[in-house]
C-alpha cells in the first residue's frame, strides 16, 4: 500500500512545485465545479480567467486590486517565518484605515505633499498600534497572538462602524454613514494618465517587497527570524532574542496592513466607510502561503488572488453564478496547497504489508 | 409585568447562547486532542445550508439536523487529512476551511434563498414550565436547547469520568508521551476533530433550521469565530463554555431590550458589541501570564503538528 | 508560421469580444444591486422594474447582484458603461460616489441613483416617499393595536429611516393618541438573526404591531410564529406571515424605468432628482389583510386618494418632537428640505435616538 515516509532532506524542487500543484488542483477543481453546475467548463475557465485581463482597463483593475494583498502579505511573510501568526491584518487595515482618515479630515483645508505623506505615517502607525496589542500580550503575559489578532479584528469592524456614524461622519451626508469625501491632497496620485484606478500604492507595494525580500535574504535579523521558525530551540541557543521576533514579526504586518489600510482610503475609496474592510487581511494569508512566505512569490500569488476576484465578478455577469465562487476557489487553492506541502518533507512509497 | 420581561430575557438569552453552546464543546473536544481548527465559521455555514436544504426537500427537521452534522464532519474531515495525515498547518488550513466554507454555502444556498421552513413548536415540559419568571426559559424551548444541556452533560461526563475521556487529554497534553504508551494518537485527533466538525454542523443547522428558520447568505455572522474565542474564554472547561455563551447572548439580547424600552444609554451599541471580544482577550491575558495557570488550562499541544516517526 | 500566429491572435481577440459582449444588444441598460435578488426586498423590488422594463419596451437588461458599497462598484458601474450599456441604474445610496465618477468618464451614458443626493452632468436622482405609505401602515396599527403598544426594527438612522419611523407614529396617532412606540436599532440592513431577536423583543415588550425598516423578512416571520401582527417592506411579504402580515408599503420603480429609456432612446432625457410618492405611483400598500375591518379598509382607500391627490400630508402640522419642540406648526407641511434633515423622533416614541 502506499505510505508516507519521511525525505532524507527537505526536497527543494517539491517546495516550489507544490504551489504549481495547488493551482493546477484549484483549475481542475474549478473545470469540476463548472461542469457540475451544468456550465460549459472551457467558457467558464475563459469567462472566470481570461476575460477579467482582456484589455489594458482589466489590467489596471487587477494591479489596484493585488496592491493591497502585495503590501499586506509581504509583511505578514516576515512574521510567519518566524512562527509569528499575526491572522488580525483586517483589523490592522481598518485601523490603519481610520489614522489616515482622521489626518485627511483634519487637514481639509490645507493643499501640499504634507497630508500625503502624514496619511501615510499615520496608516503605517494605525497598523502598528493595532498589531502591538498581540505583540506586547504575547511577549509581556505569553497570549496566544493568534487570537489576540484576531479578537482584535471584530473590535476594529465595531471601531470603524461607530466612527462613520459619530465623529466622522460627513456633517453634510444627510447622517449618511460615511465620511466627508477627501479633498484632492489627500488622495494618491495616479500612475498612469489613462483613466485607470492604479495609483502611488502599487509603487509603494514594490518597493515593500524589495525591502521584505533584502530584509529576509540580506539581513541579520531576517536570518535571525528565519532560523527562529525553523528551529526555536537553536536559535535560542544562539541567543537569538524571541521577544524581538515576536515584535519585528507583528509591527511588520501592522505597518503593511495600515499601509494597505490608508491606500484603500486615500485611494479608490476616497473617503472612509464601514466597508474599508473587505477581507483583503484574511485573502493575505492565503497569499503569503501560495507564496511560500517569499516576496517574489508574493507579487505573482497577490496577482492570481486579484484574478479569482476579477473573475467571480465575470461569472456573475456573463454566467449567472454566485459572486461567492470566488472564496470557493480561494478555498480550494490554499486546501490543495497545505495538501500538497507535505511532499516537501514526505515522499509516497509502496510498502507491503508485512505480516505480523 | 416586570417578571415576563425578565423571562423574556432570560428566554432569548438561552436561545441566542444555544448554537455557540454546541459548535464550542465540539471545539472544545477537538482542542483537547491538541487539535487547533480555525474552520468553525466554514463549517457552521456548511450546516446551515446543509441543514436547511434537507429539512426543506424532506420535510423532516431531524434528517436536515443530521444532514447539517454530516456536512460539518465531511468538513472537518477534510480539515483532518491535511492537518493530520499531510501535516499542512492549522491556522492555515482552518483560515482555508472558514473560507471555503462560507463561500461554498452561499453557492449551494442560491437556490433556497427565498424559501422558508415552518417554525419548530417548543417543548413545554409539563408543570415545570408554569413555574414563574424561569418557568418558559427553561422548560419551553425546542429540542436543540435540550441538546446542548445533554451535550454538555455527556461532554463532563466524557472528559472528566470516562477512560477514552483521560486518554484524549493525555494526547492533547503530550503527543509523544501518549504514542509511546500506545495510543493512536492521530486516530484518535481524526475522531476528535470530526466530533468538532459535526457539532459546528448542529449549530449551523440550529440557525437556520430553528432559529430564524430561513437560509441567507452569510446569516452564520461571526459566531463560528464566537464559539472559538469562547473555547478560549472558558479556559477549556465545558461549565465555563455554558456560562460565557450565555454571556455573549445576554450581551447581545440586553442590548436589545435596553433599546426597545427607551431607557437613556449614551454608550454606542458597537462598544457593548465589542465587549465580549474583549473579555476574551482580557481572559486569555489571565490564564497565560505563567506556565503554571498556562499548563492548567490550555492543552499543551495545542495547534501543534503531530507525527510518530514509525 | 508567422500567419497562423497572427490568425491564432484575431481568433482569440474575436472570441474575447463574443464573450465580453455576450448577449448585449444595442440598447442595454445596466442595474447594479447591493444584495441578492432574493424573493422579497429592496433588491427585488427594483429587479420586478426591471422586468417590467424589458417587456414594456423592449431593451435588454443585464445585472450584477451582491456587489459590495466599496471600490468593486466602481468597476461594475465602468464595465456597463463601457460596453455600451444606455442607461446604468445603480440602487443603492453607497454607490453614490462611485457612480458619480464613472458618469465623469462616461458622458453619453444616463445614470441614475437612488437614495443619494449628489445629481451630476449626466447623473439622475430617484427616491421614493416610503413614509406615505408608512403613514397608512400607522392609521392601520393605531387602530388594530390592543396594547397600545408598537414595534419598529430599524437599520441606521438615516433621514430615510427617520421619516418611516415618525409616519408611523404620526399616523397611528392621528386615530389613536394613546399610541406609543418602541424603536429597535440592528446596526445593519440584513441580519435576520438579529432582526428576529429585534422583533421578538418588541413583542415581548408588549408590542402587538411590528414593523422592520431592514432588508430581511424576519420580522413578519416572528409576528407569525408569535401571533402578532406585522407589517412588511419594501415587498408583500404576506407569503412569510399570512396571518400577520396586515400589508405593507411596497415600492414601484417600473414606470420610472420606462419613463428614464425613453426618454435616453428619444434623446430628450435630462438629469433629474425625481421623489416620488403615491401621485407617481411608486409607493402603494400590499392587499390589505382580510383581518382589518372592512369600515378601516374603506377609510385607508379614501386616504390613498388623498394622498395621491396631495391632500393628504403625513407630516402636516402640528408636527412637535420628542422634546416637545414644535417643528411644523398646525396649517403647515413639512418642506422636503426638512424632511431630509430628519434626525429625530416625534412625540409618541419612547425609545431614543442612538448617539
Amino acid at each position: 500500500m502506499l505510505r508516507l515516509e519521511r525525505r532524507p532532506e527537505a526536497s527543494h524542487l517539491m517546495s516550489y512545485a507544490s504551489p504549481a500543484i495547488a493551482i493546477l488542483l484549484m483549475l481542475i477543481g474549478g473545470l469540476f465545479l463548472f461542469a457540475f453546475l451544468g456550465k460549459n467548463p472551457i467558457e467558464g475557465f475563459k469567462v472566470f480567467f481570461i476575460n477579467p485581463i482582456s484589455d489594458l482597463w482589466g489590467v489596471s483593475e487587477l494591479l489596484l486590486k493585488a496592491t493591497p494583498l502585495m503590501l499586506i502579505a509581504v509583511g505578514l511573510a516576515i512574521g510567519f517565518r518566524a512562527n509569528v501568526w499575526n491572522i488580525g491584518a483586517e483589523g490592522q487595515l481598518i485601523v490603519g484605515g481610520i489614522a489616515a482618515s482622521a489626518v485627511a479630515l483634519h487637514f481639509q483645508e490645507s493643499e501640499g505633499a504634507h497630508v500625503l505623506i502624514l496619511m501615510i505615517i499615520a496608516g503605517c502607525i494605525g497598523g502598528m498600534l493595532w498589531a502591538a496589542i498581540p505583540a506586547f500580550l504575547k511577549t509581556r503575559f505569553n497570549t496566544n497572538e493568534i487570537l489576540v489578532s484576531l479578537m482584535l479584528v471584530y473590535v476594529a469592524q465595531l471601531l470603524v462602524s461607530w466612527l462613520v456614524h459619530g465623529p466622522m461622519m460627513d456633517p453634510d451626508g444627510f447622517n449618511f454613514p460615511q465620511s466627508a469625501m477627501f479633498e484632492d491632497s489627500a488622495l494618491l496620485p495616479l500612475v498612469f494618465d489613462d483613466g485607470s484606478r492604479v495609483n502611488l500604492a502599487f509603487v509603494f507595494a514594490i518597493g515593500a517587497l524589495l525591502a521584505g525580500y533584502v530584509f529576509m535574504f540580506r539581513s541579520f535579523a531576517g536570518f535571525q527570524m528565519q532560523v527562529a521558525g525553523f528551529a526555536k530551540d537553536a536559535a535560542r541557543y544562539a541567543g537569538f532574542s524571541a521577544r524581538r521576533m515576536i515584535w519585528i514579526g507583528l509591527l511588520a504586518g501592522g505597518a503593511m496592513a495600515g499601509l494597505a489600510g490608508m491606500a484603500e482610503v486615500s485611494g479608490p475609496m476616497g473617503q472612509i466607510t464601514d466597508q474599508v474592510s473587505s477581507g483583503y487581511g484574511f485573502a493575505a494569508i492565503i497569499v503569503a502561503f501560495v507564496a511560500r512566505l517569499n516576496p517574489v512569490g508574493i507579487f505573482f500569488a497577490s496577482l492570481l488572488m486579484a484574478l479569482l476576484y476579477l473573475g467571480g465578478e465575470q461569472a456573475q455577469q456573463y454566467m449567472n453564478l454566485p459572486s461567492s465562487i470566488s472564496l470557493v476557489f480561494q478555498g480550494m487553492l490554499l486546501l490543495f496547497l497545505l495538501g500538497s506541502d507535505v511532499f516537501i518533507n514526505y515522499r509516497l512509497r509502496w510498502k507491503r504489508e508485512v505480516a505480523a | 409585568m416586570e417578571g415576563s420581561i425578565l423571562s423574556s430575557i432570560l428566554f432569548a438569552t438561552i436561545v441566542a447562547g444555544t448554537p455557540l453552546i454546541i459548535v464550542a464543546l465540539g471545539q472544545l473536544i477537538a482542542e483537547k486532542s491538541g487539535v487547533l481548527n480555525l474552520g468553525a465559521e466554514g463549517m457552521m455555514s456548511m450546516g446551515a445550508i446543509a441543514g436547511f436544504a434537507i429539512s426543506f426537500e424532506t420535510g423532516s427537521v431531524w434528517l436536515g439536523v443530521l444532514g447539517g452534522m454530516a456536512a460539518g464532519a465531511l468538513m472537518s474531515y477534510l480539515f483532518a487529512v491535511v492537518v493530520l495525515t499531510l501535516m499542512g498547518n492549522q491556522v492555515a488550513t482552518g483560515l482555508a476551511l472558514s473560507i471555503l466554507g462560507v463561500g461554498l454555502s452561499a453557492f449551494i444556498g442560491k437556490p433556497y434563498e427565498s424559501e422558508i421552513l415552518p417554525t419548530i413548536e417548543a417543548i413545554r415540559i409539563p408543570l415545570l414550565a408554569d413555574i414563574p419568571i424561569i418557568g418558559e426559559p427553561l422548560f419551553a424551548q425546542q429540542s436543540l436547547v435540550y441538546f446542548s444541556w445533554a451535550l454538555f452533560g455527556a461532554i463532563v461526563w466524557f472528559l472528566y469520568r470516562s477512560r477514552p475521556g483521560l486518554v484524549l487529554r493525555a494526547v492533547g497534553e503530550s503527543p509523544s508521551s501518549a504514542h509511546s504508551i500506545g495510543y493512536p494518537v492521530i486516530r484518535i485527533r481524526y475522531m476528535a476533530t470530526i466530533f468538532g466538525g459535526a457539532m459546528a454542523g448542529i449549530g449551523g443547522a440550529f440557525l437556520s433550521v430553528f432559529y430564524t428558520p430561513l437560509w441567507v447568505e452569510g446569516m452564520v455572522a461571526g459566531r463560528g469565530w464566537i464559539a472559538i474565542a469562547l473555547v478560549v474564554f472558558a479556559t477549556w472547561r465545558p461549565f465555563r463554555v455554558m456560562v460565557g455563551a450565555y454571556l455573549f447572548g445576554g450581551v447581545m439580547v440586553a442590548q436589545l431590550f435596553v433599546q426597545g424600552s427607551g431607557l437613556e444609554i449614551n454608550i454606542p451599541s458597537q462598544f457593548l458589541s465589542s465587549l465580549p471580544y474583549l473579555a476574551t482577550i482580557i481572559v486569555l491575558v489571565i490564564i497565560s501570564r505563567d506556565q503554571n495557570t498556562v499548563r492548567l488550562n490550555a492543552p499543551v499541544s495545542l495547534g501543534q503538528p503531530y507525527r510518530p516517526d514509525a | 508560421m508567422a500567419l497562423t500566429k497572427i490568425i491564432n491572435k484575431l481568433a482569440i481577440v474575436a472570441l474575447l469580444g463574443a464573450l465580453s459582449g455576450a448577449g448585449m444588444a444595442a440598447d442595454n441598460v445596466g442595474f447594479v444591486y447591493v444584495s441578492p435578488i432574493g424573493d422579497a426586498g429592496w433588491t427585488y423590488q427594483h429587479d420586478l422594474g426591471r422586468l417590467q422594463l424589458e417587456k414594456e419596451t423592449g431593451v435588454t437588461t443585464s445585472y450584477v447582484e451582491n456587489v459590495p458599497e466599496g471600490p468593486d462598484a466602481e468597476r461594475v458601474i465602468r464595465e456597463m458603461a463601457k460596453r455600451g450599456d444606455k442607461v446604468v441604474f445603480a440602487t443603492s445610496f453607497g454607490f453614490m460616489n462611485y457612480a458619480l465618477k464613472v458618469s465623469k468618464t462616461f458622458r453619453k451614458t444616463a445614470f441614475v441613483h437612488a437614495t443619494g443626493y449628489k445629481l451630476g452632468k449626466n447623473m439622475g436622482l430617484v427616491n421614493a416617499r416610503f413614509y406615505e405609505g408608512r403613514y397608512l401602515t400607522g392609521v392601520i396599527a393605531g387602530e388594530m393595536t390592543k396594547s397600545n403598544v408598537l414595534g419598529y426594527v430599524a437599520a441606521f438612522p438615516i433621514p430615510e429611516v427617520m421619516q418611516g419611523i415618525n409616519a408611523f407614529i404620526q399616523g397611528a396617532r392621528s386615530v389613536n393618541p394613546k399610541a406609543e412606540l418602541r424603536v429597535i436599532w440592528v446596526n445593519s440592513w440584513f441580519d435576520p438573526g438579529k432582526e428576529r431577536q429585534a422583533a421578538l423583543t418588541l413583542l415581548s415588550q408588549e408590542a402587538d404591531v411590528i414593523t422592520h425598516h431592514t432588508d430581511s423578512t424576519a420580522v413578519v416571520q416572528a409576528a407569525e410564529d408569535q401571533g402578532k401582527y406585522a407589517f412588511g417592506y419594501h415587498s408583500d411579504m404576506s407569503k412569510y406571515g399570512p396571518k400577520a402580515h396586515l400589508t405593507a408599503t411596497t415600492h414601484h420603480w417600473g414606470d420610472y424605468y420606462v419613463k428614464t429609456v425613453k426618454e435616453v432612446q428619444a434623446g430628450t432625457w435630462k438629469p433629474t432628482s425625481v421623489w416620488g410618492g403615491y401621485a407617481e405611483g411608486m409607493i402603494r400598500l400590499a392587499p390589505l389583510n382580510k383581518a382589518i375591518p372592512a369600515d378601516l379598509q374603506n377609510r385607508i382607500r379614501e386616504m390613498e386618494k388623498q394622498m395621491t391627490a396631495g391632500k393628504l400630508h403625513p407630516f402636516a402640522g402640528p408636527v412637535v418632537d420628542q422634546s416637545g419642540k414644535t417643528i411644523v406648526p398646525a396649517g403647515q407641511n413639512m418642506t422636503d428640505e426638512q424632511l431630509n434633515a430628519m434626525n429625530y423622533y416625534v412625540q409618541g416614541v419612547v425609545s431614543k435616538v442612538p448617539n
